[in-house]
């Protein structure tokens, strides 16, 4: 027993740094771009919807013979690396794409606290990244390499005030976010500012919290119903949302709610037995009521994976194109190091790109400027286009 | 008797030091060879992190016979203070704007940050500590899971330090070292200090004072009749178990060169305890090797993607199954194979 055992971990040991060591065969005709995203973990539906995004894209350019570059037709090869949802293992991942598996580029991680460090090691290691989802501005923040095909979160708060002032012309909101979260904690400081730079100060009468493992939101919901406050502004992901909402309209709240872009999950109308409806956030695309390539996209997807793509899905198609896009642009040498100089001068390059979730350009930190979309959950449960607005 | 100890003395030296610093050398050479690309190097790195954790929670839980899951939070400590230091004396930062050292200065005084993260969550070690002298088991456990959360909640809520929003900046340190000598530092500092944290528990563990410690596993009511002062006991484990983990903090930090308050939630905890659990309680070697074999199972299986977390889960049951004990129980390398024993003697034994 002990010899069997210890010879199993010998042999163990002895394997681990050839599987390590073990390298891709190197095709001069493929494409291969990495994708560092949470396949599993606390959200692994944020993984799925970049990695079927992304598989979309490769059927569809592999079946026409490959993606041409330079008058040839090279084959994608997408790798997908799971983060687990944790930052080290962020870095590991980045680090493996990088070194082990020799990608052009990167695309992902999905979330800001994966993607600031796993920007770091890319970006220190001269290879372009471009996250679908991160909001938070340190991800792009004097990082030459490092690209979002998403909008900032200091720019959604605006948006959603500006929104409010129109539509529903209240004076007096009160705010409710999770202290435990960066995002949340993030965009309610903002709303708060920008409410009051419009409404004066003292116009934002409740200023509420709660923690990440909270179920009961009565204390601050009570002093929320009980202030003067018009509107409810609520930028928490959708399984808080969907919890706090009901309990809100138990305790006497009738008036209207707002969120970002956290929201919109499919499970949200779901989680929240449709207290939701009637109400507004803004967030990066609008599945209902979509034209074009956009519907093409929710088509195409809806018919392969069985449901509507949350806007991670939607993100990560075009933050693929842009990646696909740029190698167009820049062409391939063969030289790994400086084709991926090049494509990142190309991503640096594209001045305007007609994504899915709307028309966008870089600015020099590799920030895109686009219109946020503002979405009203309707009496069907679906997530309808309102407006689209810049702050 | 004495002869015959002299003789083997004599025929076989201590090999520890050869061993690791031949070691050390060796992948050091592969490194700046280029044979070993960043990839593996991360990887070792988080392998010695991880051995500097599983090898000091060991102390309490294997050693001492506690159940501590509040690992973690001592992880955080460490990795805060270690960074905030950082940031503070080699690099611009937020607070004071410039760096209060010559960056470059950063070659020599890099394990002293390191250290001084250990040193502080070696002190907020004492807040379980002190309620361990009259609370046992379950209670304990639970205490120092309340530990972890208010470590985590502490910084969750400090805003000057970023808060939930995580705190970067460290990597500057890292590459000001670099721009001195082009060397690298943090893996050549978490194999230093996963070493040193190693001879550090082996010489604590085999000394008078550390067998007063194992002597509480066994029966604290008996060891303090015999005169041995178990708070004093407590105190020192529950210290040096949190200072280490403090360290692999630090390292942690200026691995990643960034780091946000969940990433020491009880979860990172978890990993640790499955560690000591996989090694064997009470066994140097197995924490050791379980941290090995844990974080590169870990890493060979990444591309299974979900099927990993039905793997890894079963092979845990499965060695609980059938061997209960963990991989090493509470022996030791030298005990499963005797004939290493000479080379791992200790001479003033």
């Amino acid at each position: 027993m002990r010899k069997a055992l210890l010879a199993v971990v010998a042999a163990a040991l002895l394997l681990m740094p050839t599987v390590l060591f073990a390298n891709g065969q190197s095709d001069e005709k493929v494409i291969k771009i990495g994708f560092n995203i949470p396949l599993t973990g606390d959200s692994p539906k944020v993984g799925e919807g970049t990695k079927f995004a992304a598989e979309i894209i490769k059927e569809q350019i592999n079946g026409e013979g490959g993606l041409e570059v330079g008058g040839e037709k090279y084959m994608l090869d997408f790798i997908y690396v799971d983060n687990e949802l944790k930052a080290e293992s962020a870095v590991s991942a980045a680090y493996k794409l990088i070194e082990q598996d020799q990608v052009l580029a990167i695309v992902g991680p999905d979330t800001s606290s994966r993607a600031i460090p796993a920007g770091q090691v890319a970006n220190d290691n001269r290879t372009p990244l471009i996250s679908p989802w991160s909001t938070n501005p340190n991800t792009t923040l004097d990082r030459p390499f490092v690209f979002r095909a998403c909008f900032l979160d200091p720019f959604q708060a605006p948006v959603a005030v500006k929104f409010a002032d129109s539509e529903f012309g209240v004076e007096k909101a009160a705010i409710m976010y999770n202290l435990e979260d960066d995002y949340s904690k993030t965009l309610a400081g903002l709303f708060k500012d920008s409410w009051e730079a419009i409404n004066g100060p003292g116009s934002v009468v409740a200023f509420e919290s709660y923690g990440q493992k909270d179920q009961d939101f009565s204390v601050q919901l009570t002093k929320i119903a009980a202030s003067d406050a018009e509107l409810l502004y609520l930028p928490s992901f959708y399984n808080k949302v969907a919890m706090i909402v009901p309990q809100a309209k138990d305790l006497g709240w009738d008036k209207p709610v707002m969120g970002s872009d956290s929201w919109g999950s499919a499970d949200l109308v779901k989680l929240s037995e449709g207290a939701v409806k009637g109400y507004y956030f803004t967030t990066h695309y609008a599945a209902a009521g979509a034209k074009g390539a956009t519907k093409e996209f929710i088509d195409t997807y809806n018919a392969k994976y069985g449901y509507v793509p949350d806007d991670v899905g939607a993100l990560s198609f075009d933050a693929v194109n842009i990646v696909l896009q740029a190698i167009q642009d820049a062409g391939l040498t063969g030289d790994l190091k400086a084709d991926r100089v090049a494509i990142k001068d190309a991503m640096t390059a594209i001045t305007s790109y007609p994504g899915i979730t709307g028309n966008m350009t870089f600015t020099p930190e590799g920030d895109p400027i686009k219109d946020a979309v503002v979405v009203k959950v309707n009496d069907a449960g679906e997530f309808e286009f309102v407006a689209n607005l810049q702050p | 008797m004495d002869n015959a100890i002299t003789l083997v003395n004599k025929k076989h030296i201590n090999l520890w030091p050869a061993v690791l610093g031949g070691g050390a050398l060796i992948i050091l050479g592969l490194v700046l060879g280029g044979v070993i690309n960043q990839y593996i190097q991360t990887v070792l790195m988080f392998i010695g992190i991880n051995i500097i954790l599983s090898a000091s929670l060991n102390i309490v839980n294997g050693y001492m016979g506690e159940f501590s899951c509040g690992h973690g939070g001592f992880m955080l400590v460490g990795a805060y203070t270690s960074s905030i230091l950082s940031v503070l004396f080699f690099t611009k930062s937020p607070w004071l704007g410039a760096p209060l050292l010559p960056p470059s200065s950063a070659v020599f005084l890099f394990p002293l940050v390191i250290i001084g993260g250990g040193i502080v969550a070696a002190f907020a070690g004492l807040l379980v500590a002190i309620p361990s002298f009259k609370t046992r088991d379950d209670y304990l456990a639970i205490i120092t899971i309340a530990a972890n959360f208010i470590f985590v909640s502490l910084v969750n809520n400090l805003e000057f330090i970023g808060g939930s929003r995580g705190f970067m900046g460290m990597k500057t340190t890292i590459y000001a070292m670099e721009d001195v000598a082009d060397l690298p530092f943090t893996l050549i500092w978490t194999m230093v200090f996963s070493t040193l944290s190693v001879f550090l528990i082996r010489r604590l563990m085999r000394s008078t004072f550390g067998k007063g410690i194992s002597s509480i596993r066994h029966d604290e009511i008996s060891a303090e009749i015999m005169g041995v002062n178990t708070n004093n006991m407590k105190i020192v484990a529950f210290m040096v178990s949190s200072g280490l983990a403090g360290i692999a903090g630090g390292l942690f930090a200026h691995v990643l060169g960034f780091i946000n308050p969940s990433s020491f939630n009880i979860m990172k905890s978890t990993e640790c305890l499955v560690m000591v659990y996989l090694g064997g309680m009470g066994s140097l070697s197995g924490s050791v090797l379980s941290a090995v074999v844990f974080t590169f199972l870990l890493e060979v299986m990444r591309p299974l993607q979900i099927l990993k977390w039905v793997i890894i889960p079963l092979m845990l049951i499965l060695l609980m199954q059938f061997r209960p004990e963990g991989l090493m129980g509470n022996r030791e390398l030298t005990d499963i194979f005797p004939k290493l024993k000479p080379y791992f003697k200790r001479r003033d034994l």
